[in-house]
């Protein structure tokens, strides 16, 4: 039983990684490049959604979409701004450029809210879904579900709409693409507003189960689900997603029966043996279409 | 092109570890915000320079910060007062052991005779060795570990010997608090420890928990340790309350702490949860609800809310310049300046002496005098530089600390 309930927490953790995950994969799948700051939009996320409950004390419901709009908004300036003006320049620029504007929106936000830690106020309430003797928290079930309702959207918008056509499309070539009147850069820029969006998403299920803000929130869940991205095969969106709930249930399980100490240690050697017995990732290539 | 895009992949691999690592070295930007001198400027010439780097930005600023106000507002009133004039520089060495030997270079630079050495202890640490060779004297106002003071901080023998902490050194802390927990058994009698394994500060003071415990009979049920910006302690909590601990011990910061108070409430276990010095700032965290830290123990040299005029005045002059509620490390650098300022007058320290000879009379000073200040009544320096004053046991009530009388 407490197995089981190690690995409910298991896959509340996982869910917020594959949703992280997914702007990673989303954006290597189209832009072909590694978006390092991906994680720092994170830590804008829970900024924006922690001033929102309290210095303006909206309802939650309506600090998601706010939180949403300022990371959409933000994802698609960085892009616009500093990512393509690289379009034709080396990969390594570019990944250079990343971690750039990853230290800049660090520092930015330690100049402009302080670099000392703020309590993000509990969202969900503490109460727990009893099954016989399992307990699941409400907080774990609403970050699992909201995890399946993103990945089932998103799997559809990809597969059944125009636009999720031409992404589909400028995955598999983007010169191509173009040839057929597919505007690759508005893809671009879309690629990026939908993985900020998710991004926000991920800060306030982060933010719940851990409720601190701080200016370097992101660089840890960023990483790790950027494992998680490249664990299930970077540029795979159902790999982002088998990925991230994988490693989240690695992290909680190596934690309770292995070593507290470890976790992060086993979380990344979990990495490097499965990029040394599949480098593509578990889902990677062929066994999926990229996006 | 397969083979190019394995390739960034595997290059951008090896830079997410690069970045991984050099952030748990504590990031940030290295520019430094001007030390806040007024009232110095017509003095110059003549005031003596005391210098101190700490963190400014990145993952600790809240004890640089704390420090520079603290230490600012005492050179402030020092020189109001009139007497010896003193002059305070603080740089940004962002919790990191390479930054803080530039800043002790721009701080020689700037003219330095006495030194707060650093904030924290890791650059503490790194620096040391430096101000012993160069014989600048330095008093710490919060760098805890016994590395700080001796060369082999583990054995703690070899001193540097001018060198001083006013801040309790982790052993101390760690020996006060399982001696106080092995003699308040309604605390708690099965004790789980929950400490940092990647911190000095956390090692240091579980080692001496731990030794001074087992002579104490002290029964300890559980020890569970985790590391970097861990966010998750379930597991370890689960385990301690499985093992039945009554009360929890956490040698950690506040804001792990928080977390951990936080998750302990969700799941419904309430032990005697136990605090050292870093558990101090808890209260002031922004958000936080002090109701979860209702109850919870620490031992803390300064109190906010003590009600000494001393700590009356600091706290409303405190509150008035910076508008928040001073915390220890606030408290521990205005004592450092105060406690020079004391030393200075004793020795008739002017700002024309030698760096060395300062160092000489200081260490002299500081090996006889008592001094008595907001974090202690009575301090006295042992001849290697570790403070001897009493811990106070706090204990939050009604979202501020409580002293415990006994």
């Amino acid at each position: 039983m407490r197995f089981l309930s190690y690995l409910m927490s298991g896959l509340g953790l996982g869910s917020v990684y594959a949703i992280i995950a997914l702007g990673y994969t989303m954006v290597y799948g189209i832009a072909k490049m590694l978006n390092f700051a991906h994680g720092d939009i994170i830590m804008i996320g829970a900024y924006v959604s922690f001033f929102a409950l309290t210095r303006f004390g909206l309802p939650v419901l309506a600090a998601v979409p706010a939180a949403m709009a300022v990371c959409t908004v933000l994802g698609v300036l960085i892009e616009r701004m500093a990512y393509k003006p690289l379009r034709q320049a080396t990969s390594l620029s570019v990944l250079i450029t990343a971690i750039g504007v990853s230290y800049f929106l660090q520092n930015a936000a330690q100049i402009l809210w302080s670099s000392s830690t703020k309590v993000f106020p509990a969202v969900i309430s503490n109460g727990a879904l009893q099954l016989g003797e399992l307990s699941i928290s409400y907080l774990t079930l609403v970050t699992i579900l909201t995890c399946v309702v993103v990945m089932v959207c998103l799997t559809l918008f990809i597969n059944h709409t125009k636009t999720g056509s031409a992404m589909r499309a400028c995955a598999e070539d983007k010169g191509a693409a173009m040839l057929m009147g597919i505007n690759v850069n508005r893809i671009i820029s879309l690629t990026f507003a939908i993985g900020s969006a998710l991004a926000a998403i991920a800060a306030i299920l982060l933010c719940a189960s851990y409720p601190q803000v701080f200016p370097t929130l992101g660089s840890m869940p960023g990483i790790k689900a950027f494992t998680a991205a490249v664990f299930g095969g970077i540029g795979s969106i159902p790999g982002a997603f088998v990925g991230g709930l994988l490693l989240g249930i690695i992290e909680i399980l190596s934690r309770a029966y292995i070593s507290t100490q470890l976790s992060d240690a086993i979380v990344f050697g979990v990495l490097v043996v499965v990029l040394l017995i599949k480098p593509t990732g578990i889902l990677g290539r062929k066994l999926s279409e990229k996006v | 092109m397969k083979k190019f895009f394995s390739k960034l992949l595997a290059a951008g691999v090896c830079t997410v570890m690069a970045v991984s690592l050099a952030a748990c070295g504590g990031s940030g930007s290295s520019d430094s915000k001007p030390a806040e001198t007024a009232a110095v400027e017509e003095e110059e010439s003549t005031a003596i320079v005391i210098g101190c780097s700490g963190p400014l930005t990145g993952d600790a600023a809240t004890y640089g910060v704390a420090v520079q106000n603290g230490a600012n507002m005492a050179v402030d009133e020092l020189n109001e007062k009139g007497g010896i004039q003193f002059k305070f520089v603080m740089e940004d060495d962002v919790n990191d052991a390479e930054k803080a030997v530039s800043a002790y270079g721009s701080l020689k630079d700037q003219g330095m005779q006495i030194s707060l050495l650093t904030v924290t202890s890791t650059p503490a640490a790194a620096i040391a060795p430096t101000y012993q060779e160069e014989k600048t004297f330095a008093l710490t106002p919060s760098a805890s570990s016994p590395s700080v003071t001796f060369h082999d901080g583990v054995n703690q023998v070899d001193p540097f010997g001018n060198i001083f902490q006013m801040c309790f050194s982790d052993p101390g802390q760690g020996q006060g608090s399982a001696a106080y927990i092995a003699t308040h058994p309604e605390l708690g009698t099965k004790v789980a420890i929950i400490y940092k394994n990647d911190d000095n500060y956390s090692t240091g003071i579980y080692d001496t928990f731990k030794a001074q415990a087992a002579q104490d009979n002290l029964e300890i049920v559980y020890e569970g340790a985790f590391s970097g910006t861990a966010n998750d302690f379930t597991v370890q909590l689960q385990a301690a309350q499985d093992k039945g601990a009554d009360l929890v011990f956490l040698p950690i910061y506040y804001q792990p702490a928080s977390l951990i108070l936080n998750q302990a409430n969700a799941m419904g276990y309430a032990p005697t949860f136990f605090g050292v010095d870093g558990m101090d700032g808890i209260l002031t965290l922004e958000g936080f609800d002090t109701s979860l830290a209702e109850g919870v123990y620490l031992l803390t040299p300064f109190n906010a809310d003590g009600q000494d005029d001393l700590t009356r005045t600091f706290t409303a002059r405190y509150k008035m310049h910076y508008n928040e509620t001073p915390n220890q490390f606030a408290a521990d650098a205005y004592d450092c300046i105060f406690a020079l300022a004391q030393a200075c007058e004793a020795a008739g320290i002017t700002n024309d002496m030698s760096n060395e000879e300062i160092c000489q009379k200081l260490v002299e000073q500081f090996k006889t005098m008592e001094f008595t200040g907001l974090t202690g009544t009575g301090m006295v320096w042992d001849e290697n530089g570790v403070v001897n004053k009493v811990p106070h046991a706090m204990v939050i009530k009604n979202g501020s600390y409580v002293g415990v009388d006994d």
